[in-house]
């Protein structure tokens, strides 16, 4: 299945601009008994079948709710983790199944920064010591010694120069999180994976590292893969958005399009459910919210067909029988539904009749793992 | 040992005088928190995590009290509930419950009172219920505690309540331990549980905040159909403005142990008066809005509540301190008590609705 929708996607888009590409990509992660003799009882289909590409200079968010896969995915990308299958395509080398001495010199181009700023630092190592390490590490030579390129980075990541020798703990988190984000930046990469990076943080601090990591992205010209769960800030920083569910890609738009005309039903159940920092609309908002029924199921067992019919109000016996395939609807704007959003369904009268019919659907009775 | 704390405690509460205009005794308030004040000494020095709350509640609605970390939301709750030990807190100022007085009441009064008229929700459902017993064991044992019921009784309460609050089979769930349900549904089975007792004043604490956002606004929707239901008094605690939007009828904003704004939700959203409240709002990003190029941050990093900034707390991150020789380094602006909307900011009021509707607000 997930090869006749790469194929697909392959055609439908020149391969030229794309940095990244990813093609039927998944991680299984064996669940295992036994003590002495162990044997594989299942697997936990984390990323199940996903197909997408990462242009050069833009911002790709990955958004989704907690198990649907998107760390996963930020790791098989950055090859913190190798695929279970399917291919991972950077600057058109297949680098899916490298090995750690071969990943090395890729190493310098994609770069991570962690959700949480307090367990990704060593508390030991001094911050000259956490930002120069990338140098030491890949042997690259400094103009002016490791301290003056680290000293360079503090300050273009808004940290005092003079900072160079203190540790983790005499920072506060927003600081630290721009120690990470220095030390992503060390090796000047071309691809930055973001996971979470700024949902650790207070508001007023969390403004800070997103306008900071623009800012970086337009000076240094980035790319990023930005994971979230805050729609918010997805909306903010993105040009491109992927919605996850369950191991798999349910929808890809360019951010405006997605936001303002989702076409999967997950993605429109999704955006309703955001809180409206807006009181006088409260009612409104909650008129029009989409209120999903019981829990994710479990990615052990995922439904056959498209995953998310167990919860989807228009899901008919096609849904259960097949899986619905990635499906250009609108320019750049691709959708894994067999019955997508229509318009009459996003006006007011629309969305209080979807309200109705999401409600009644019945809660799932498997007990989530 | 203990007697020494003990006066410690009382001189501090005898000493303090109540500071500025506050609000006077409000003998029709349901909750009414008066200059309500929390230190912790510490061997670095007294943390004020609270330092002078006042605010009252009334049965039927919603106050969303808003900050960022340290601010000072959290230990309110817990001071209002009187969780705090005795030995490691100071606690001053007067929580008025119903007519009763509670910060000068013995411990075990509190403790009558405590799951019974006033119930708390965590953020964190994992940690806050017993791994070792089942969810229903726990529902029934804060039954039991308040009510001289037989077990069976009590147990088909539970079974009701989980029912009431959306889990599904609740006949059979309740023989469930808490890790065999999702994070979802823990947080309906902890909300089940501060129900149990029909407690008058619930108080939330970051309900949603651990939740993705389909299950939050589940779990929002619930919390709003059973205070319609049952008409308790709810106290939201939160850092989400979005959260607070959907829920509270009024709002207190807290920043440094202190409250620098409150009124209610549409003037804290409409006009917002204080800096910091600006700052908020410009922090953050929308998704019922066209784009912005940047995000308007507040600069620097919130305060530590071992050494306050002098005067007013937020002053050094304040794009507008010292302004027209305002005293805001050397002043802790009192909340000014406008009829329904209070604000602690030394910029004249004319002033900052100036501010805000030719600076702040176009650019949100």
């Amino acid at each position: 299945m997930s090869t006749t929708t790469s194929t697909e996607r392959a055609a439908a888009r020149p391969a030229t601009d794309d940095l990244l590409q990813v093609t039927g990509l998944e991680k299984h992660f064996p669940i295992t008994r036994g003590a002495f003799i162990r044997r594989t009882v299942g697997a936990v289909r984390a990323v199940d079948g996903i197909d997408f590409t990462v242009r050069s200079g833009e911002t790709l968010g990955l958004v989704g709710e907690s198990g649907c896969g998107k760390s996963t995915t930020g790791r098989l990308i950055s090859r913190l983790l190798e695929p279970t299958g399917g291919k991972v395509v950077f600057e058109g080398r297949d680098i899916s199944h490298l090995s750690n001495r071969e990943m090395r010199p890729l190493r310098r181009e994609v770069q991570m920064i962690f959700q949480d700023p307090y367990s990704s630092l060593n508390p030991r190592h001094t911050v000259g010591t956490i930002v120069g390490a990338p140098f030491r590490v890949q042997d690259i030579p400094t103009s002016q010694g490791v301290k003056r390129a680290v000293q360079d980075l503090l300050k273009l990541v808004g940290l005092n120069p003079e900072h160079y020798n203190r540790y983790p703990h005499e920072f506060s988190g927003g600081q630290r999180q721009r120690i990470g984000i220095a030390r992503a930046l060390a090796l000047r990469p071309k691809l930055i994976v973001a996971d979470e990076p700024v949902s650790a943080l207070d508001v007023s601090i969390q403004a800070q590292v997103v306008n900071l990591l623009g800012d970086l992205q337009r000076e240094l010209n980035l790319t990023y893969v930005f994971i979230a769960h805050d729609l918010s800030v997805v909306k903010h920083i993105s040009d491109r958005v992927a919605v996850m569910y369950l191991g798999k890609i349910v929808e890809v738009a360019p951010r405006d399009a997605l936001y303002a005309t989702p076409m999967h039903p997950y993605t429109l159940a999704l955006l309703s459910a955001v809180p409206v920092p807006d009181p006088d609309r409260r009612d409104r908002a909650q008129r029009e919210r989409i209120l999903l029924t019981g829990d994710v199921p479990s990615p052990i067992d995922p439904p056959s067909g498209c995953r998310f019919r167990t919860r989807c109000w228009k899901a008919r016996e096609l849904c259960e029988r097949e899986v619905p395939p990635l499906r250009e609807l609108a320019t750049g704007h691709v959708v894994a539904c067999h019955f997508p959003v229509e318009e009459a369904e996003r006006t007011p009268g629309g969305r209080a009749a979807a309200q109705q019919a999401a409600a009644s659907v019945p809660p799932a009775t498997t007990t989530p793992v | 040992m203990k007697g020494a704390h003990m006066s410690s405690t009382n001189s501090f509460t005898t000493t303090d005088p109540v500071p500025g205009p506050r609000r006077g005794p409000d003998p029709t308030a349901f909750l009414d928190v008066r200059d309500l004040r929390i230190h912790f000494p510490t061997d670095d020095g007294l943390v004020k995590a609270v330092d002078g709350i006042s605010f009252t509640l009334e049965r039927g609605r919603t106050l969303g009290i808003v900050g960022e970390s340290g601010s000072g939301k959290s230990v309110t709750s817990l001071g209002i509930l009187g969780l705090h030990q005795r030995e490691h807190a100071r606690v001053g100022g007067e929580v008025w419950l119903d007519g009763e007085e509670l910060i000068s009441a013995s411990p075990e009064r509190v403790r009558q009172l405590r799951g019974q008229r006033m119930a708390m929700i965590f953020q964190d459902p994992l940690t806050a219920m017993h791994p070792y017993f089942t969810v229903g064991a726990q529902i029934v044992e804060a039954y039991r505690v308040h009510h001289r019921v037989s077990k069976a009784v009590a147990r088909k309460r539970a079974v009701d309540l989980l029912g009431r609050v959306g889990i599904p089979q609740p006949a059979k769930r309740v023989d469930d331990y808490p890790h065999q349900f999702s994070g979802g549904m823990r947080q309906r089975a902890m909300i089940a549980m501060a129900l149990v007792n029909n407690p008058d004043l619930l108080i939330a604490d970051e309900p949603t905040t651990a939740l993705d956002v389909t299950v939050q606004a589940q779990i929002l929707d619930l919390i709003r159909d059973l205070q319609e239901e049952f008409g308790s008094a709810v106290l939201m605690i939160t850092h989400d403005l979005g959260v607070v939007a959907e829920l509270a009828d009024d709002i207190l904003v807290m920043y440094g142990g202190r409250c620098v704004e409150e009124g209610s939700a549409q003037t804290l959203f409409r006009r917002p008066e204080h800096p910091y409240a600006w700052g908020l709002l410009g922090s953050m990003p929308r998704v019922d809005r066209e784009n912005r190029d940047r995000l308007i941050p507040i600069k620097g990093t919130p305060p530590s509540l071992i050494n306050l900034p002098s005067g007013c707390a937020f002053h050094p991150r304040c794009p507008y301190q010292g302004r027209d020789g305002i005293p805001c380094r050397t002043e802790v602006p009192s909340l000014a008590q406008g009829s329904d909307h209070g604000v602690a900011c030394h910029i004249a009021p004319a002033e900052r609705r100036r501010i805000f509707a030719e600076d702040i607000a176009p650019a949100l």
